[in-house]
């Protein structure tokens, strides 16, 4: 059964992972028509035309994007992809990539192409060693083919593709730490602008680019930018990854078009909730983005109906959250995540987060103050906008969602010195038995 | 991210590269325009050999990539990934964050620690294990999950648990 309309449409085919395979069902045809063929701004024209966002979280336009890097460069130009998968909840990139890798080696050689770059990286978070060892495998196969390198498909074109291994660190999913880190340095992000499109690996022009974006680019490449609108909406178009994780029958990944129902992604495409249990409340983007209560679950999954409500689609990790839950538990499990991933760097989020895990602590384990409401805001509003880089809103957010929403779930810490619903994450049992 | 404050252990006086390993370096080098670029694969390259990176080991990848050795260390600190003290043969990785924590996990690490005698960050004293509670894996569907050196082991509960350590020897 096919489980979603473009990227995961064929994704189960067995041998897909080999070249052989991949062709068959039309792999490189884009390259071969293109590359070589066209313009490299006709490829940018195309990309724009489809109206594709950056799936890595902040939903950037991919085609405006490519534009920026400058036409002509005396330094070399690079393209890097973001493989770092590290926004708690989500884990699309890491099924792409170990289903169809070829799909991403098309998708950079694309991109290369279209900004006049002749190296490619791809950064992969630390424990996808096995995820390098795959692409790794298809890198040597395309190399073999004349796919990638001096000649690209006969094209003239040259191309070279490594994969790069991290070693631990939520932040080097930053643009900018990312390329630090790619650099050999310690992964700190840097201030922008310059943005990397100017200056970015190498102090070179450089795109960085999610893994699922680079996957859409070939099909939209092969098959034009309208024809990638048939899903989705005017300002949301194209296809989604969601992963579903938490309380649901079936989590997992879905594909489906943008704009789709997030209640019937829940309801049907998970099966609904595990029985006995209810839904409380849901994080729509991965863990740094404001949660939703249950009274909005039908908030259809696309960038503006999301801001509307007050949170973002960010990188398609939908956490969902039972009525057995605290939810002062549940933000203290998210908030200490953005205390230990806190690169150092800037003080808001250096000593906000410490400050707001430690007031969730303490609410938490009923030794709350009457203040601590209040002072738990307050660090927030004083890290959202002014951390160095956007890590420090990833912690706030999340903090000011659940104040929004939940209130009276930490009204109740503080006045009776225990959970509104009395179960606690350690008393889970493993439901999966 | 981080280690927190790091003091270097003492290990082996001097280390030299297998001929394996010295072949892996050299390609690893020859991927970046900058030198530099390869201190982490070479890293890994060391953490593969000997288990973890003893100040020897650091030394080493300095002089391979041309850095001053406190450059590596100051990197190797900063990623969690880096054991900058020896682990035991099987490092047991747990995620403990939300959507792994929704599904039990907290209630497997107890089960762990009270099984193993170790708390996290600390090795059995056959040197079979070390219990570490990590952040998300990016396997948030199939939680609660556990790495195992770099293999993945999801959907856990108790008895899975048991069943995989049986295995580990
Ligand atoms: C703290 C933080 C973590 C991030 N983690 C990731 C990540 O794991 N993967 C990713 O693709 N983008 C991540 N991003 C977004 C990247 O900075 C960047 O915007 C993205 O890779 C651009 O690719 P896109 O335009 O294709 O989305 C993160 C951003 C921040 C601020
Ligand atoms: S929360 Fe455990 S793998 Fe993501």
């Amino acid at each position: 059964m096919s489980r979603g309309p473009l990227l995961f449409k064929d994704i189960d085919t067995p041998g897909l992972t080999g070249l052989d395979v991949y062709k068959k069902q039309g792999g490189y045809e884009a390259v071969a028509s293109s590359v070589g063929k066209k313009t490299p701004d006709e490829v940018i024209e195309i990309v724009k035309a489809s109206g594709l966002r950056g799936r890595g979280g902040a939903g950037f336009p991919t085609g405006l994007k490519w534009s920026f890097v400058p036409k002509q460069s005396p330094k070399a130009r690079y393209i890097v992809c973001n493989a770092d998968e590290s926004e708690p909840g989500t884990f699309k990139d890491r099924e792409l990539m170990e289903l169809n890798p070829h799909l991403l080696i098309e998708g950079m050689i694309l991109a290369g192409f279209a900004i006049g770059s002749h190296q490619g990286y791809i950064y992969l978070r630390g424990e996808f060693e096995y995820v390098q060892r795959i692409l790794d495998k298809a890198i040597a196969e395309a190399r073999a083919a004349g796919i990638l390198g001096d000649n690209v498909m006969g094209s003239g074109y040259a191309f070279q593709l490594y994969t790069h291994l991290g070693a631990g660190a939520y932040i080097c999913g930053e643009e900018t730490a990312l390329l630090s880190s790619l650099e050999g340095y310690r992964g700190q992000p840097r201030l922008k602008p310059p943005f990397p499109a100017v200056e970015g690996l190498y102090a070179s022009p450089t795109v960085v680019n999610n893994v699922e974006t680079l996957m859409a680019v070939p099909h939209i490449v092969k098959n034009g930018g309208a024809w990638y609108r048939q899903w989705g909406n005017e300002k949301s178009p194209g296809t989604k990854v969601f992963s579903v994780s938490g309380p649901v029958k079936r989590p997992g990944n879905y594909e489906v078009p943008l704009g789709y129902s997030m209640k019937s992604l829940i309801e049907n495409e998970c099966g609904g909730m595990r029985d006995g249990l209810k839904l409380k409340a849901i994080i729509p983007g991965g863990s740094s983005v404001p949660m939703l209560p249950a009274a909005d679950l039908d908030t259809p999954l696309d960038y503006e109906s999301m801001n509307a409500k007050g949170t973002f689609l960010g990188s398609g990790g939908v956490i969902v959250i039972d009525d057995k839950t605290c939810i002062v538990d549940a933000l203290w499990n998210v908030t200490r995540f953005y205390q230990h991933e806190s690169c150092g760097k800037c003080t808001p989020c250096r000593e906000g987060t410490y400050w707001m895990s430690e007031v969730l602590e303490r609410l938490e384990n009923g030794t709350g103050r009457d203040a601590d409401i209040d002072l738990l805001a307050d660090v927030a509003d004083n890290i959202l906008g002014k951390s160095f880089c956007a890590l420090g809103d990833a912690a706030a957010m999340p903090v000011q969602g659940a104040l929004k929403h939940f209130r009276a779930e930490f009204e109740h810490h503080v006045k009776h010195k225990t959970c509104l619903v009395n179960r606690r994450r350690e008393e889970v049992a493993g439901v999966r038995a | 991210m981080s280690h927190g404050t790091v003091m270097p252990v003492d290990g082996p006086a001097t280390l030299e590269w297998s001929e394996k390993a010295k072949a892996e370096v050299a390609d690893a080098l020859s991927r970046y325009p900058v030198k530099r670029s390869a201190v982490l694969p070479v890293l890994w390259i060391a953490q593969r050999e000997w288990g973890w990176l003893s100040p020897a080991a650091m030394r080493l990848v300095a002089g391979s990539v041309g850095l001053p050795e406190s450059e590596v260390f100051g990197v190797a600190t900063f990623y969690t990934m880096f054991n900058l003290v020896p682990v035991g043969r099987h490092h047991l990785q747990l995620c403990m964050t939300l959507s792994c924590s929704l599904m039990g996990a907290d209630r497997l690490y107890k089960h762990l620690q009270k099984k193993l005698g170790v708390s996290h960050g600390e090795t059995t004293k056959d040197g079979r294990y070390t219990l570490r509670k990590v952040e998300c894996l990016a396997a948030c569907g199939k939680g609660p999950c556990m790495q195992v050196g770099f293999d993945y082991h999801e959907n856990l509960d108790e008895a899975k648990v048991d069943a995989l350590l049986e295995k580990l020897k």
